[in-house]
């Protein structure tokens, strides 16, 4: 149930504005890559390729290939929706439907395209999902209360169980914890080792202690400048790059001498 | 028993000098006091008490103020005074219209039969002889009342797929192209057009295609539909710009399509603005007089056919009613009747804004836990 995801030459742009330049990057299947740098480096940007959601804000555009099991996102008559059925994604911020109950909002993703779904099977799937994400034990009672009553944290991994209901290949994470505290992050932490038996995991993160702890591997991406290109500097074993890493700039970056 | 208590004080030694609380009533009753005595001098009137109160009030409470508490406070009362002062302004007219309304209104509306007949065969003889000879008030607005909600209906049904459907494209797929960026610049063209202009516009576009002389309900739904496009445009739009992003976001990343993201995700989190918006559209058209005089005409039957047929409506009736009232020589019936159907056009209005919040209310994202 995960795909390997290969990137090759990868430059993504916001209309002539070259935003991520010359990315190479093969991501293992059912693991946990880490994607660290400083702010405005390109993380997201490059994270948002690959599931062509950066294709949602005008003007953005990629060149070069995104190989999900050697399939390329970007050949010609790919359609980004069956692209993003396959690797789905959490936001820095939870975003839960605030129309719908708890219930719906795991059930969004076949609910809202319509696949027809017995009240037997929406139920399966609603505890699977639910446990999948460590939440069914404190929504169990609840399921029909909205999904914007619980705490931040709640949502944040409502978000991820609406996310894994769909049964993608990759989870896609854009900063899911940023806006969580710890006993909620690490909630979180716990459920991203879980996930990466069953998914392949890749996410963004500012807290590179976090990374340390959830991630495999680690990509270290760093820009020149203000206005320059952010580009991939290093890419390896997490534990390498914390501890002995290649190039100064990861060095300088993970031990804290500057971003 | 020793008591180390420190003494009790008169006054804390960080404020300043304080006013009563009663500060203000004590002014007040002085102030309409006084006014009325000035008043008094110059020929008594209760909206001149009312002004030159209000104007002594201000300076007495002000002027007290910076006396015993200083010049900030004083200034901070002086603010309020304006404030209230201004509220009171704008309040004045709505309640003078509601009150004069009403006071006008209730005996047309508790005439029986008011509601429920028209004004099919009333003559300038029934009103004489209801003036002269006491007999009871003859004919009604239910005609008027039907034109009023059967046209304002199919406008509605005309302009909300219209405007909707515009504020969809221009905010989810205009993304500032030079079609959005024109529909925006004429959308708020129409809404400056004058009501009358609309009006001619619907009869001209008929007098065109079906005929010269068309006057039906229909004419006049196209003309309302003109001036309410606008109005239901812009406030949809609005609705859905504050549909966060996130959301769309979301949606897109379970692999669902834009247009069921829209129809799913967007509308259903911005209905209740956009169910309030529309609601106070209609209000906003519902009173409408002179398109629909040049586009329905004026009838005195009832005419439930809005595409055949002149057809009467509650502005039209007051309009008429005031201006040509039915027995020329005794026009007393005829304004009580107009005054009646103001009322019912006024009422008419209350409930739908009270239906807009009532939509707004129950589509709303829900809370709790």
């Amino acid at each position: 149930m995960s795909k390997r995801i290969d990137v090759k030459d990868l430059n993504v742009y916001y209309s002539k504005f070259l935003a991520v330049e010359g990315v190479n990057i093969n991501i293992d299947a059912k693991s946990v890559t880490a994607f660290i740098g400083p702010s405005g480096c390109g993380k997201s940007t490059f994270l948002r390729t690959l599931n062509r959601m950066h294709e949602v804000i005008p003007g953005a555009r990629v060149e070069g290939e995104v190989l999900l099991d050697g399939d390329n996102l970007y050949g010609p008559g790919v359609d980004p929706v069956t692209v993003r059925a396959q690797i789905g994604m959490v936001f820095q911020r939870p975003n839960p439907f605030p129309t719908m109950s708890i219930r719906d909002n795991v059930l969004a993703g076949v609910k809202l395209n319509n696949h027809k779904i017995s009240k037997g099977e929406a139920d399966v799937l609603v505890e699977r999902s639910l446990q999948g994400a460590n939440l069914w034990n404190e929504v169990k009672d609840r399921l029909a209360k909205p999904g914007s009553g619980l705490s931040g944290g709640q949502q944040q991994r409502l978000c991820i169980a609406r996310a894994i209901a769909v049964e993608p290949q990759v989870i896609l994470m854009d900063e899911p914890c940023s806006a969580l505290d710890p006993i909620s992050t690490l909630a979180i932490e716990d459920l991203i080792n879980e996930l990466k038996d069953q998914y392949t995991v890749v996410i963004v993160t500012h807290n590179m202690q976090q990374a340390a702890r959830v991630s495999d591997k680690t990509a270290f991406f760093n820009i020149a400048g203000t206005g320059k290109p952010g580009k991939l500097i290093e890419y390896g074993d997490t534990p390498t790059i914390f501890s002995n890493p290649a190039e100064k700039a990861t060095e300088d970056y993970v031990s804290g001498r500057f971003g | 028993m020793t008591s180390t208590l420190t003494p009790v004080r008169k006054r804390s030694a960080l404020t300043k000098g304080q006013l009563p609380k009663a500060a203000p009533y004590i002014v007040l009753a002085v102030a309409l006091v006084l006014g009325a005595a000035i008043l008094a001098l110059i020929g008594f009137n209760a909206f001149g008490w009312g002004i030159v109160s209000a104007i002594l009030f201000a300076a007495g409470l002000v002027g007290w103020s910076l006396v015993v508490e200083g010049s900030r406070k004083a200034k901070d009362k002086l603010a309020t005074c304006l404030v209230v002062g201004s509220f009171l302004v704008a309040l004045l007219p709505l309640f003078s219209v509601i009150w004069t309304v009403l006071v006008n209104g209730i005996p047309g509306l508790l005439d029986p039969g008011f509601l429920s007949t028209s004004m099919n065969g009333v003559t300038g003889a029934f009103d004489n002889k209801t003036v002269e000879e006491g007999a009871p008030l003859v004919g009604g607005i239910y005609h008027a009342f039907m034109g009023t909600l059967l046209i304002t209906v199919l406008a509605t049904i005309i302009s909300v797929p219209v405007g909707l459907l515009t504020a969809i494209y221009l905010v989810e797929y205009g993304e500032d192209r030079p079609l959005a960026r024109a529909i925006t610049f004429f959308v708020d063209v129409m809404t400056g057009i004058p009501s009358i202009v609309a009006g001619l516009f619907a009869a001209a576009a008929f007098f065109a295609v079906v005929g010269p002389g068309t006057k039906t309900g229909a004419v006049a739904a196209v003309a309302l539909s003109v001036l309410m496009i606008p109005v239901v445009v812009r406030s949809s739009e609005e609705m859905l710009k504050i549909v966060p992003n996130e959301l769309r976001e979301a949606a897109y990343a379970l692999g669902v399509r834009k247009w069921r993201t829209i129809l799913k995700v967007v509308l259903p989190t911005a209905i209740s603005g956009i169910a309030s918006g529309i609601t106070l559209a209609i209000a906003r058209v519902i009173g409408e007089t002179a398109p629909i005089l040049v586009t329905a005409g004026f009838a005195t039957t009832i005419n439930t056919n809005v595409f055949s047929g002149w057809m009467a409506s509650l502005p039209t009736f007051i309009y008429t009613q005031i201006l040509n009232p039915t027995s020329p020589s005794n026009p007393d019936p005829s304004s009580v009747r107009a005054w009646g159907a103001a009322l019912v056009l006024i009422i008419l209005v209350m409930l739908l804004n009270l239906g807009a919040r009532l939509i707004a209310r129950i589509f709303s994202p829900k809370t709790g836990r």
